[in-house]
């Protein structure tokens, strides 16, 4: 029997069960999906004293408003968030990266992101969510994963299977660092731009527009001028690749990306720029910066000691 | 064969096979497809064939391109043989209600509807790629005087089933999804079924495919 339950008083804007995401299914039109910071979504986990690859609840700009049901439940927060745990006797505003608990009746409220677009809920312990294909992440456009593929909904229930104890004393102090240039190594059909364009791809400012979600990232600025072909013969796409439609407003492919793509691809943003890609809110200002593949291992390979010693310095 | 290897970013192998789309090329493209499949290589996510290319993405904490690039030049290569049993029928319906595109094809390609209907039922279909969306499998190639643009104005929703040409392909809507291709009939079938978890996809790259005409009756009693 289902003991612990939270009930969603509010849903949030878009909030929804991520993981790691989903392997090997692009063949079939299946995206990655999965926690768009992968970083965040790790923290999140250590510190509630899971494995990594544990479903967590992830938000963006608003997130929900919870009653929690039960005995007692820890659970921590990542990102750069505002809430709040509304207790009977008293409401705590809540520090990100450190583990609060909540009790019968009690509310979490997450107010909002600042400055930032995703965080995430991690409790220590298990959502009963569904699983396919090896993930429960939530892909809305292919109504695929937990909560029937849907985004979390306002008076449904969120039943918790385990709940264990650990050290709840276990906290990061860190600070998500702001990215203004993200690094780009240059797409497989660079040469189908002009000589201007490629040079003003490099070094003007484009800003991030509102069209922008858990697929991809529009972006405005210094029109790019296709001199080739303004299409392609459709062929398979990854996230982080920009590409470049007729409009010439470049388009960044995020984790819920269509697995096929017809328009010029002028750029891929490398792996350790990522998680802070996708932290931009619309309006920030970006420049893409040029780096080859061998600077962008080295960049993943610092990227990833720098999680890892954050991971460490949790446990 | 592989023409050229080079990187899509720092997590991404790019095959390229050519530039032409003919069901030789790409015969090509989903034998190496099906032979990394299997050989399970260490740190491979995903791999997605098209017409004339192959993307191999990895995890950077488990391979590197060098690397997987090397194993990609060596791989030994098997065939894998489709049964003629293995063509896929699909049931469509051309009525009115579901042929959204049929008059203005009539007048884009100067041929009338019954014969462009006759043309396209008369032959088998080849599936180039799955993906876009999910299921949602790109075929070929159609008959020469059947190859028109996409609308000029795409379609903000068509119903899922919806056939549609465009070039010398056609396709199917696996979801309702927005797309600009011209549509000519329905299928009551279901493209892609996330309850059949080993094979979501009706029809896969490699698959043939025929279609097969049916009455507005029998195709809203078919899932009945």
């Amino acid at each position: 029997m289902i003991k612990n339950y939270f009930e969603v008083i509010r849903p949030g804007i878009n909030t929804t069960f991520q993981d790691s995401g989903r392997k090997n299914l692009y063949h079939i039109g299946i995206p990655f999906s999965g926690a768009m910071d992968n970083r965040n979504f790790i923290l999140a986990n250590i510190i509630a004293g899971n494995k990594e690859n544990t479903p967590v609840i992830e938000f963006a700009y608003q997130g929900p408003l919870l009653k929690f049901k039960g005995e007692k439940i820890n659970f921590n927060i990542a990102g750069n968030v505002s809430f709040k745990v509304i207790k009977k006797e008293e409401t705590i505003e809540g520090n990100c990266y450190e583990n609060y608990s909540l009790e019968d009746g009690d509310q979490l409220d997450i107010i909002s992101t600042n400055k930032t677009v995703y965080g995430y809920l991690a409790i220590s312990g298990t959502f009963e969510v569904q699983f396919l294909w090896n993930s429960c992440s939530t892909n809305t456009k292919a109504n695929v994963g937990a909560n029937d593929g849907k985004k979390l909904d306002k008076n449904q229930l969120i039943k918790i299977l385990d709940t264990h104890s650990h050290k709840s004393k276990r906290k990061l102090e860190y600070t998500n660092s702001k990215i203004e240039n993200i690094r780009v190594i240059k797409g497989t059909n660079f040469d189908y731009f002009s000589e201007e364009s490629k040079k003003n791809f490099f070094e003007k400012e484009f800003s991030v527009t509102k069209l922008t979600d858990r697929m991809g990232m529009r972006l405005e600025g210094q029109k790019i001028e296709n001199i080739v072909d303004t299409n392609i013969k459709s062929e398979g796409i990854i996230k982080g690749v920009i590409q470049v439609p007729a409009d010439g407003n470049p388009i960044i492919m995020l984790s819920d990306h269509g697995t096929i793509g017809g328009y010029p691809k002028i750029g891929v943003v490398i792996t350790a720029d990522y998680d802070r890609l996708v932290q931009l809110q619309p309006g920030s200002k970006i420049k893409f910066k040029e780096v080859d593949l061998s600077d962008a291992q080295m960049l993943f390979k610092l990227y990833e000691m720098e999680t890892q010693n954050l991971v460490s310095t949790i446990k | 064969m592989i023409k050229n290897i080079s990187n899509l970013g720092d997590a991404a192998l790019y095959c390229d096979f050519g530039k032409e789309v003919n069901k030789e090329i790409n015969s090509k493209v989903i034998q190496y497809f099906k032979n990394i499949k299997e050989k399970k290589i260490e740190g491979i996510t995903n791999i997605t064939p098209s017409y004339n290319k192959l993307i191999i993405s990895f995890d950077m904490k488990i391979a590197n391109f060098e690397n997987l690039k090397e194993k990609i030049e060596n791989l030994n290569l098997k065939e894998f043989i489709n049964k003629k049993s293995d063509i896929i029928k699909i049931p469509i319906c051309c009525d009115k209600e579901f042929s959204l595109d049929l008059k203005r094809l009539e007048k884009k390609l100067k041929i009338s509807e019954d014969k462009i209907l006759e043309k396209f039922f008369s032959r088998e279909y080849y599936c180039y790629m799955t993906g876009f969306i999910a299921g949602h499998p790109f075929l070929g190639d159609t008959e020469e005087s059947l190859r028109a643009k996409r609308l000029e104005t795409p379609r903000v929703k068509i119903p899922k089933g919806s056939v549609g040409l465009t070039e010398q392909f056609c396709n199917i809507y696996s979801f309702e999804s927005p797309g600009g291709w011209n549509i000519i009939g329905n299928t009551p079938l279901n493209i892609f079924d996330k309850k059949n978890e080993n094979k979501p996809n009706l029809i896969n790259p490699g698959d043939t495919v025929v279609f097969e005409k049916i009455s507005k009756l029998e195709h809203d009693k078919y899932n009945d």
